[in-house]
């Protein structure tokens, strides 16, 4: 837990320390922060964000808000259709040259092909929230959870508590004509669809499936047969403690419908918590110690030592003594037998019965087909699911958190070797960014992933400080394809956008961001980034009251002109961001140069050697056929030979690998 | 153990008030209108709210609304107290994120109430608390005595008892979130929608994290 909270203090003390210095009227104080950096050579200095922090105290206003960018180049931003100007706009799914936007009014699509200038394609009012939008092929699907939302896309909502007009649950249209999206069915579900996953399966490809999520009440069984909100102990057929899948036959998705409903919380125990867990452990065994020195009994409860008050212990006392047919005062071996009782007593007295617990939905499933496993935000628990069947996802592990309130998203890193989950604390709509909230609450959490197995590492939160006027808490975001590092962009409402490095799991580091000032100087009101996604090149927001902001990244010390050009490679057909898909770099000089980029930033590999190594690719790059490959395959055998020495020996051997396919397209 | 603090009474409670409550005295609280000619500003995270023609504000959400906030404001006095009643680091730390949650929750139904033009209740614990008057408690909350009995709990007994309460004034929270879904016109308005199911989540979550703690409290003392 701690190597973030480290990282952040200094900045969020000095953030703390110019709001205070602002409401009391003086000027902020200068360079608080860079206290904080003081023994940092000058130049990682240049590579630190900037010293007081541009996001502090921005100009308040909707339009005309105050912004703060750093790395980043604001490319547009396209004010909403005229029926959905004022309703928030939710989520983002990306198709061919389209960005389909979400909206509480229904979707919007957007030719983004020139990304300084979107074009809208059609705008579809279809009530309903918080329609959550994803692609397959020709499809569209757009979740229902509210009221209001209408099986005939009517705007007059849905006045009674049960209704046959309302939606809840997901609609799925045919946008081979996107400009005129076709309605072609819907899929009721018990709880609506706050979320939904579009799973791919790569041994089905007749057939799509959609993930159900959401944790909003079961709708009564008059509006919708057959839903239960009984507990599954009372009712086997409970709405609760399950997921719904949809499968959606691609020759007739007008046939899709709920294939399994799996109960993935089935046995959930609490896995063991951690986050303030070890320190307060670690307070706790000392105070226990403090008292077992003074003759007090003590007695572990999970992680932690408790001093057992004496009214507990002297009638234990007691019994043991009249056990052995005695009376009096316990002698010191009565004591002893009580001190190695303690454990099995605690046990038989907490160990069994209790009532169910368990999250009894998801908010959100990612999944990532290519490695066949997918991360669930399941209520307080983040869990990793098996989807090889993905009809039938089973629960392979989970993790808690103390300092985490709701489990919102999961992102993969690619190689599959991590995971990143993100607490939405307190819903999106209240100010959890502000000094005083606590930098581990509302965040992300890093977990390496291995053997099915999710270890804990850090924390990540916004590292600038929010007024009380800005909703903020971590959201949705997306990898950006940097070859060799693991890089996100992710959206923390009216706390902007942040693109961080988690590379190394115990240390997340912020490369650049973009905020605007709060909506109001005065008072609350909702809005900022809801999502920001990575899509061929562009960083692409969903504002809920600006509307539509594409931006771009700009190179800089953290992140070179090669590193971007790098991830400007990868081109995506169309993209859910929670059907994670594997990100492939083809065979190119601009990646072996991002490579060594990141060595030199690094100090990954002798920097004399890293000069010599652009040298030789140049000279590779300006021939061809024979010369280049036999040029190529030398260097690469070099670069191989020069890992064994080097100190960020995986990174060489990644260069040493990209050259070596250069070589082979040489040919 | 020394402590000092005072013990509470029935009578003090008659006068206890939530200090700090983030709506309280701020411009936020009363007379905030609505930006420009658009609707008012509705429950976040939305800009405004649902421009199809689904009422935004209707009485059920009023009066949801208006008794949640004395529903919060005795669970924020309750939490309040975690740390001057030895309660462990990991009940502190949940009291700590009760605090924050519900005084933020009580400062946005104010704004809400404030912005319909509805009367503004103040975070007042001691509202519900009149002798006598135990009946009108809403669901899950606790009496006066019940009050004072927490009050003059500690250590492992102050745990214990809170885990008990706060997990029953959560679930009666749920229940009229619940009772709110159920009736006519009650949060048919996305945005209110929105706010009341993340306090059905959060609160969800918070009972079964809470009910994992208590499992977990030093039994209570046998009395021969």
């Amino acid at each position: 837990m701690a190597s973030l909270v480290t990282t952040h203090r200094p900045r969020r003390t000095a953030a703390a320390l110019q709001a205070l210095s602002l409401m009391f009227g003086l000027l902020a104080v200068g360079g608080c922060a860079s206290s904080s950096s003081s023994s940092s050579s000058s130049s990682s200095a240049a590579m630190a964000a900037p010293k007081r922090d541009p996001r502090v105290g921005l100009k308040a206003g909707v339009a005309d808000a105050g912004t703060a960018l750093w790395n980043l180049r604001m490319v547009s931003n396209t004010q909403p259709s005229e029926k959905f100007a004022g309703v928030t706009n939710s989520d983002l799914s990306f198709s061919g040259p389209y960005a389909i936007q979400g909206n509480y009014n229904g979707f919007q699509v957007w030719d983004i092909s020139t990304p300084s200038a979107p074009k809208l394609k059609t705008a579809y009012l279809c009530p309903a929230s918080q329609s959550d939008v994803s692609v397959y092929k020709n499809l569209l699907f757009v979740s229902g959870e509210g009221f209001g939302g209408r099986v005939d896309c009517g705007t007059g909502g849905v006045p009674d508590s049960v209704s046959k007009d309302r939606l809840r649950g997901i609609r799925i249209f045919d946008i081979s004509d996107i400009a005129n999206p076709k309605y072609l069915a819907n899929v009721q579900t018990c709880r609506g669809s706050h979320t939904h996953t579009v799973v791919t399966d790569p041994k089905d490809s007749e057939n799509v499936y959609v993930y159900i999520s959401g944790s909003a009440p079961v709708r009564s069984p008059t509006e919708l047969p057959g839903c239960s909100r009984a507990t599954p102990d009372q009712d086997p057929n409970s709405a609760l403690f399950r997921i719904e899948v949809i499968k959606v036959p691609l020759a007739h998705p007008e046939q899709a419908a709920i294939v399994s409903s799996p109960r993935i919380f089935n046995d959930l125990a609490a896995p063991p918590s951690h986050g303030e867990t070890p320190e307060d452990s670690a307070r706790a065994a000392k105070t226990a110690a403090d008292a077992r020195a003074k003759g007090a009994f003590t007695a572990k409860f999970g992680a932690m030592e408790f001093v057992l008050p004496s009214n507990f212990v002297d009638p234990m006392l007691d019994s043991i003594v009249k056990a052995r047919g005695a009376t009096g005062a316990p002698t010191g071996a009565d004591s002893a037998a009580l001190r190695a009782g303690i454990p099995d007593m605690i046990a038989r007295m907490t160990g069994s019965g209790g009532p169910k617990t368990g999250p009894t939905q998801c908010h959100d499933i990612t999944v990532y087909p290519a490695i066949g496993l997918a991360g669930g935000a399941c209520g307080g628990y983040g869990l990793l699911l098996d989807i090889k069947d993905a009809a039938n996802p089973q629960r392979i592990g989970a993790v808690s958190d103390s300092n985490f309130s709701f489990w919102h998203s999961a992102t993969f890193n690619n190689d599959g070797t991590k995971i990143l989950f993100t607490d939405e604390w307190g819903g999106g709509g209240q100010p959890r960014c502000r000094a005083t909230d606590k930098p581990q609450w509302g965040a992300d959490a890093i977990f390496t992933l291995s053997n099915n197995t999710m270890t804990f590492k850090s924390y990540y939160k916004l590292p600038a400080a929010q007024t009380p006027f800005e909703n903020c808490v971590a959201h949705n975001g997306s990898l950006i394809p940097i070859p060799g590092r693991d890089v996100m962009v992710q959206a923390w409402y009216q706390g902007g956008i942040s693109v961080f490095d988690w590379t190394d799991a115990s240390h997340p580091k912020e490369i650049a961001f973009f905020d605007r000032g709060p909506m109001d100087s005065t008072k609350m009101v909702g809005a900022g980034s809801w999502s920001v996604y990575w899509y061929n090149g562009s960083l692409v927001s969903s504002e809920i009251a600006r509307g539509l902001d594409i931006l771009e990244l700009t190179p800089n010390p953290l992140l070179t002109q090669n590193e971007i050009d790098a991830a400007n490679l990868v081109h995506f057909d169309y993209l859910n961001v929670q059907d994670q898909p594997k990100l492939a770099w083809p065979a190119s000089f601009v990646v072996a140069r991002a490579y060594l980029d990141q060595l030199e930033r690094t100090n990954g590999l002798a920097s004399a050697r890293i000069a010599a190594v652009r040298k030789s690719l140049a000279a590779a790059e300006k021939v061809s056929g024979v010369a280049r490959q036999s040029a190529l395959t030398t260097l690469s055998t070099e670069l191989h030979k020069d890992a064994t020495t080097a100190s960020d020996q995986a990174k060489v051997h990644l260069l040493a690998g990209m050259v070596g396919e250069l070589a082979k397209s040489a040919s | 153990m020394t402590r000092t603090r005072g013990r509470l009474t029935r009578a003090g409670l008659l006068v206890a008030v939530i200090t700090g409550c983030a709506g309280r005295g701020s411009t936020a609280r009363t007379g905030v209108e609505p930006a420009g000619t658009a609707q008012p500003a509705p429950v976040s995270p939305a800009a405004s709210t649902t421009a199809h023609d689904v009422p935004s504000h209707t009485a059920a959400d009023a009066k949801f609304m208006t008794g949640m906030i004395g529903h919060h404001a005795q669970a924020v006095l309750m939490a309040g107290w975690a740390p001057t009643h030895g309660a462990s680091p990991g009940l502190q730390a949940l009291c700590e994120r009760i605090l924050v949650g519900q005084r933020d929750e009580i400062a946005l139904m104010q704004r809400w109430l404030g912005e319909w033009h509805e009367p503004v209740p103040a975070a007042d614990a001691s509202h519900d608390m009149m002798p006598g008057m135990e009946h009108m408690l809403m669901p899950g909350m606790l009496t006066a005595d019940q009050l004072v009995q927490l009050n003059q709990a500690a250590g492992p007994d102050f745990d214990r008892l809170f885990l008990t309460f706060m997990i029953r004034h959560h679930q009666g929270a749920l229940t009229m979130i619940k009772d709110l879904l159920g009736t006519t016109g009650g949060a048919r308005d996305d945005n209110v929608f929105k706010f009341v199911s993340d306090m059905n989540a959060d609160q969800s979550i918070e009972i079964e994290r809470m009910t994992g703690m208590l499992a977990a409290v030093p039994p209570q003392a046998s009395h021969p």
